[in-house]
């Protein structure tokens, strides 16, 4: 079948303002919007610019606004968007190139929320010990990719940039929740600060954005719960 | 432009698995990690099943049982000093990783979990053991996850997407590396005492691959223009159960959570080739077995697929075990696995070869393993060789984080005694000629080449006659293919003539080294008359160990021909015998 593809473009340094342009493409419906894309950059115009690596949805590169949502581009298929494909940068990013956004204020909030394993007690000579129910608690929020969809879905961060976002939040709560953790007063500060998880209004755009199915709003929720209730 | 200078002590090309683990064991020296990619978007990330170590959390198992099936299952060719440290010190990473957080899965008294997959076994081969500590089956994410979380924890500097483009000797020492900026173009050179090169593999030398686009291969081609060997690259591994057409991994898991694998004709046919360990036999010989059901015309009607059949798992086991495999699934091939038989077919997957290194993770340059100081390689793109002809299942997540801190640990050590070698005059000469000639092309005009034309005629070509099956007329044929497609590269010119973000002009860099890689996978191939391993030459069925029980060396001379030399394998506590499973 046939595919018009309408992109953004714009490059930093040169553009002003960024444009439209249009391509066709000749494509099987059941192939990745990603592969329509690699189609024009490989047989057609060589300067588009999007990044992607492992093309099945996992390594988290090509999210990216697909017909007015955010989507990772190797993980929906042409038969699923229609004959004429809106693509465009997510927003809220600075953009450096096309498709490609600027990341580097992305991964800082995600350090801001020390995405690590605190435990003070000294390990055992085998391993922790930790029930499957236990485990299960934080499973949904260990799938996170760092894509970008949901922070970029977000009108609370699109308002307030200085906002941790429901990334850095979802990958707080998968520390939060895990039994072997020792450190949930302090997690519980930078989660409950100005720019915390109050700036979140429900709104339930990043649940909908994540590729990898996790319920982020709800994450979300369950930190604003240990917040006032404790956690549990 | 002016290039950037940076002086560290180490610097690690590459931010997977083998990197970061790598950085881990350096934080508190001067540490640099170049990526092309941001770290966490790197192939590790994608690996599924487990990482195997003999922790006995489920039944009965110690590490030689693990030596032994790692060394049979590579059809004797792995060096048996380097198995016998994979064996031993997986343990203890495994539980290192429990205790960074890793969230492993568990068993109901609360350990690490752990599944059966193909090779492991119990009592040197009687029976297939749970060996493979896995989390889902995302495994590859939760490790690569834990370990960029200790590199943040340990203020690991990043230098995300940079493309590294050259390697610098001083003399007989290593001095540094040049790498291009992405954003910006910028070029940068970075001075230093050691360099780690882990940069994957290079599955997109061929047509079907589980392998992210970014795997080109970088590291060995930037080794090989330095003048290193690459060893045994004539063993290409390819995963059985690649979903039909796209190559997707289906991991092993499934089968080892007792998934089975079907022809068009309804036969179970592993029976046939594997008869005690079926469909959990090596990943060579059911690649070998699907192919062979294909050519008989045995595939699903009469098309180029098996079936990997895992209805009779029932839903439970199947999403809570094995979710991410059955969202692939149901994504691209619109089926559910709970209900419907999944199409597969063998899928480029992994390069036994690569860049040289003892158990310290050095880079060693010939027969007589001798150390150019300050180089150090890790991980896929190195060959310790702990995978010999063919790697089992779980053991590449092994070799990352063993042999990456292994040699992050040495480079710690080198580091504290070397001096810094002086850069070589006008460092970034050889990177800058480089991207002037893709940007530039021919003289400036003439009739360019396309990168992408280009590389669809390698990846075809490679996957026709240089895969699973392969003869001396196939792989002859296939050599003078390469060869005409090193020649037309020089002609290559890109269309982006901007420098923010040229991922054209990055896929022109890529292509080169996919070239160069490939060249070496096909000469080494042509001259190992034996069939070993993942290595099957149909002209040369059996294994033969009076004239090939040896690793072999591909370097580049002055010249720019190739040259094969060979060194012996290291056997200790195992003797060859014939492989039978």
């Amino acid at each position: 079948m046939k595919v018009k593809l309408r992109i953004k473009r714009f490059e930093r340094g040169k553009d002003r303002e960024p444009y439209w342009a249009e391509y066709e493409v000749e494509a099987e419906p059941t192939d990745r919007l990603l592969d329509a894309l690699h189609a024009v950059k490989w047989y057609q115009d060589g300067t588009l610019a999007f990044r992607r690596s492992c093309a099945h949805g996992v390594c988290g590169s090509d999210a990216m606004l697909i017909n007015g949502v955010n989507r990772l581009a190797c993980k929906v298929l042409l038969k699923d968007l229609g004959q004429r494909i809106t693509v465009e940068p997510m927003r809220g990013f600075a953009v450096i190139k096309d498709l490609v956004v600027e990341f580097d204020r992305f991964m800082e909030k995600y350090r801001l929320v020390e995405p690590y394993l605190k435990a003070g007690s000294e390990p055992p000579a085998k391993e922790r010990l930790q029930t499957p129910e236990e485990r299960e608690r934080f499973d949904d929020t260990t799938k996170c990719i760092l894509c970008g969809a949901c922070t970029t879905s977000c009108p609370s961060f699109w308002s307030n940039p200085d906002y941790l976002g429901p990334a850095a939040i979802v990958q707080a709560h998968r520390f939060l929740f895990d039994s072997r953790d020792e450190a949930t007063a302090e997690r519980l500060v930078v989660l409950g600060a100005r720019d915390g998880v109050w700036r979140c209004r429900t709104i339930y755009n990043c649940t909908d954005a994540c590729p990898r199915g996790i319920e982020v709003t709800r994450a979300i929720g369950e930190v604003k719960k240990a917040l006032l209730l404790g956690k549990r | 432009m002016e290039a950037v200078y940076h002086r560290y002590d180490a610097v690690i090309v590459g931010g997977g698995g083998a990197g970061l683990m790598a950085a881990v064991n350096l934080a508190g020296q001067e540490v640099a990690v170049l990526s092309k990619l941001y770290p966490v978007r790197s192939h590790t990330g994608t690996a599924q099943g487990g990482i195997g170590a003999a922790l006995g959390n489920v039944e009965e198992d110690h590490w030689e049982w693990h030596m032994f099936d790692t060394v049979k299952g590579s059809d004797y060719l792995a060096d048996q000093d380097a198995t016998e440290i994979l064996a031993r010190e997986a343990v203890e990473t495994v539980y290192e990783l429990e205790h960074w957080g890793l969230p492993f899965s568990r068993t109901p008294d609360g350990k690490i979990a752990q599944r059966r997959f193909g090779g492991h076994t119990r009592e040197f081969g009687k029976a297939p053991v749970h060996r493979s500590c896995y989390a889902a089956d995302r495994t590859g994410h939760m490790i690569l996850q834990t370990l960029y979380q200790q590199c943040i924890k340990n203020r690991v500097k990043f230098f995300d997407e940079y493309l590294v483009l050259d390697l610098l000797l001083e003399g007989q020492r290593t001095a540094g590396v040049v790498a291009l900026s992405i954003a910006d173009g910028q070029l940068h050179v970075f001075h230093a005492k050691a360099v780690l090169l882990a940069t994957g593999g290079c599955g997109r030398i061929y047509q079907i691959t589980s392998n992210a686009h970014a795997l080109t291969g970088d590291g060995m081609a930037l080794a090989l223009r330095a003048g290193v060997p690459l060893e045994d690259m004539e063993f290409f591994q390819f995963h059985p159960t690649g979903i039909y057409k796209l190559g997707i991994l289906i991991t092993e898991g499934a089968r080892g959570e007792g998934g089975k694998l079907f022809n068009g004709r309804g036969e179970r046919f592993m029976e046939r080739y594997a008869p005690t360990l079926l469909d959990l036999a090596p990943r060579d010989i059911i690649s070998r077995a699907i192919y062979r059901e294909l050519r008989q015309g045995h595939g699903v009607e009469g098309k180029w697929y098996v079936h990997l059949d895992l209805r009779h798992l029932g839903r439970e086991v199947i999403e809570t075990k094995l979710p991410d495999i059955t969202d692939f699934v149901r994504t691209y091939l619109g089926i559910d696995p709970i209900t419907e038989p999944i199409p597969v077919q063998p899928t480029a997957h992994y390069a036994m070869g690569g860049v040289p290194t003892d158990v310290s993770g050095r880079v060693v340059v010939d027969e007589k393993n001798t150390v150019l100081p300050g180089l150090y390689a890790a991980g896929e793109c190195a060959c310790v060789s702990v995978h010999g002809a063919n790697r089992l299942g779980t053991n590449s997540l092994v070799d990352i984080l063993v042999f990456g801190r292994r040699a992050g640990r040495d480079m710690g050590r080198y580091v504290g005694e070397a001096e810094l070698p002086p850069l070589p005059a006008q460092p970034e000469e050889r990177a800058r000629a480089l991207l002037a000639r893709l940007r530039e092309g021919p003289n400036g005009d003439g009739r360019a080449e396309s990168v992408a034309a280009l590389r669809d005629e390698l990846q075809r070509e490679m996957m026709d006659k240089a895969s699973v099956f392969r003869t001396g007329e196939s792989l002859a044929e296939v050599r003078e293919q390469v060869r005409a497609l090193q020649e037309r590269y020089q002609q290559v010119r890109v269309q982006d003539r901007g420098w923010v973000f040229n991922t054209d002009l990055v896929e022109a860099v890529e292509l080169g080294f996919l070239l160069d890689v490939a060249e070496v996978t096909v000469e080494a191939a042509l001259a190992r008359q034996e069939s070993r391993g993942a290595h099957y030459r149909e002209d040369f069925p059996q294994r033969d160990d009076v004239k090939w029980l040896k690793h072999s060396l591909g370097r580049r001379t002055a010249s720019g021909a190739l040259e094969l030399s060979y060194k012996p394998v290291t056997i200790t506590r195992f003797q060859p015998q014939e492989r039978k499973y």
